[in-house]
């Protein structure tokens, strides 16, 4: 239990995605001039996050790695090659269910989201997610605790930036600097901030 | 070559850079850039897939159908993209283990994207060629130019040559470390884009909000 405890707080702190390894930074530096999107943006990324990376481990547990595909009485088979078109795969099939499934049964969510959800398939924090996760071979339960994790501190992440640009508006800033030149120092100071949290062991 | 085909090919590098003015594949550009040998085999990857993936839809782009051609520019791009990722592994395996996820990132890596369905779907091959080198010029002048940065600052050296001996080794240079980790590379890529934008002002941001400006006499 403390390890899924110490993985989930890891994965939104320590290891940001969006502050530590740079994934997802063209959405994160593009849609964050109001909080309110960010918020709806952030949301969506948790939940595709969080449905992704599981349905990913799986597959790659059972139908990729080397002598996975044994229950099917294919010991030597070895797919592992094919894993980054099949989790893109994975990716943009249940981004657009997701969506079909949203405008049927809440459209409320859906229309908050709308552009957002398309959006999120070539956002490459959800695709860098699972290969994270497939490249640190963690299990199910893993899967699932750093899928809601890391998307949660992506979340955390854009909402900050998203805060601080509001206020930013009304400060005097260079010219040359005006707009993306003073996000990336914001995100940079941001980035400092966080890696503050890179000593906690729990 | 005419001067459309020049434009095509030199106007990504700084007019309209694909990092520090349209925002497209960000992530890796900061990610990949703590040394100059991935810095370069990530720009030479992105080059590769590129230019084909531009060319190879092209190709097609009078045959796919509308509603489905983001999947079919999805499926040629990571099948491009497995091709590299599977040569890295067996040539470079050291440098494929540095870049880890990187390499297969260039899926969702928007530049790539970004140029298949801005250009390749509208222009010949021989165009959407140059354009995909062009814009993988572009990218990978900003990765070298913040790798020489970051290496250099950071620890010292260049494609792990020493240039600035360090303190611990007996020499002078103190190395800052901030440059390895990942605020560096905000900071650099923000000094940059600002730098650039003083040498081009016609790339400067219009501000969302004027500060009204007051006058000494308007007070009294």
């Amino acid at each position: 239990m403390e390890a899924y405890l110490s993985l989930f707080v890891r994965s939104i702190f320590v290891e940001n995605l969006a502050l530590s390894f740079f994934l997802g930074i063209c959405t994160f530096l593009a849609v964050s001039k109001k909080i309110e999107t960010a918020l709806g943006l952030g949301a969506a990324v948790v939940v595709v996050q969080g449905i992704t990376l599981p349905i990913n481990n799986l597959i790659a547990t059972y139908l990729l790695n080397e002598g996975a595909l044994s229950w099917l009485g294919l010991p030597d088979v070895n797919l592992v090659y094919l894993h980054l078109i099949i989790f893109i795969g994975v990716i943009a099939a249940i981004v657009q269910i997701l969506e079909m499934i949203l405008d049927r049964y809440v459209p409320a969510l859906y229309n908050a989201l709308g552009i957002f959800l398309p959006l999120i398939t070539v956002n490459c924090a959800i695709l860098g997610g699972s290969l994270f996760m497939f490249n640190r071979s963690y299990n199910f339960a893993e899967s699932v605790v750093f899928g809601v994790g890391s998307g949660l501190g992506w979340a955390l992440a854009i909402v900050g930036l998203a805060a601080v640009r509001e206020k930013l508006k009304y400060s005097d800033v260079p010219e040359g600097l005006q707009g993306l030149g003073i996000t990336f120092i914001v995100a940079g100071l941001m980035s400092l901030s966080f890696m503050s949290f890179s000593g906690i062991q729990l | 070559m005419t001067m459309q085909t020049k434009a095509i090919l030199t106007d990504p590098l700084i007019n309209k850079n694909p990092i520090t003015l349209q925002i497209l594949g960000v992530c890796s550009a900061l990610a990949v850039t703590t040394k100059l040998a991935p810095a370069l085999i990530m720009g030479l990857a992105v080059m590769v897939v590129l230019s084909i993936s531009n060319v190879s839809i092209s190709l097609i782009r009078k045959h796919i159908p509308g509603s489905i051609r983001i999947i079919v520019q999805m499926t040629i791009i990571a099948s491009l993209v497995i091709i590299v990722d599977q040569f890295l592994k067996a040539y470079a395996y050291e440098l494929s283990k540095q870049l880890s996820v990187f390499i297969g990132l260039i899926i969702t890596n928007c530049i790539v994207m970004g140029r298949a369905e801005a250009f390749a779907m509208h222009n010949p091959p021989t165009a959407s060629f140059l354009d995909g080198l062009g814009h993988a010029m572009g990218y990978g002048l900003i990765l070298v130019i913040v790798a020489v940065v970051r290496e250099l600052l950071g620890s010292g050296t260049l494609l792990d040559y020493t240039v600035l001996p360090l303190v611990k080794d007996g020499g002078w240079y103190e190395p800052n470390g901030l440059m390895l980790l990942a605020p560096g590379a905000f900071f650099i890529i923000g000094l940059l884009i600002w730098a650039i934008r003083t040498w081009k002002p016609d790339q400067v941001e219009k501000p969302e909000y004027q500060i009204h400006m007051v006058h000494r006499t308007e007070i009294m």
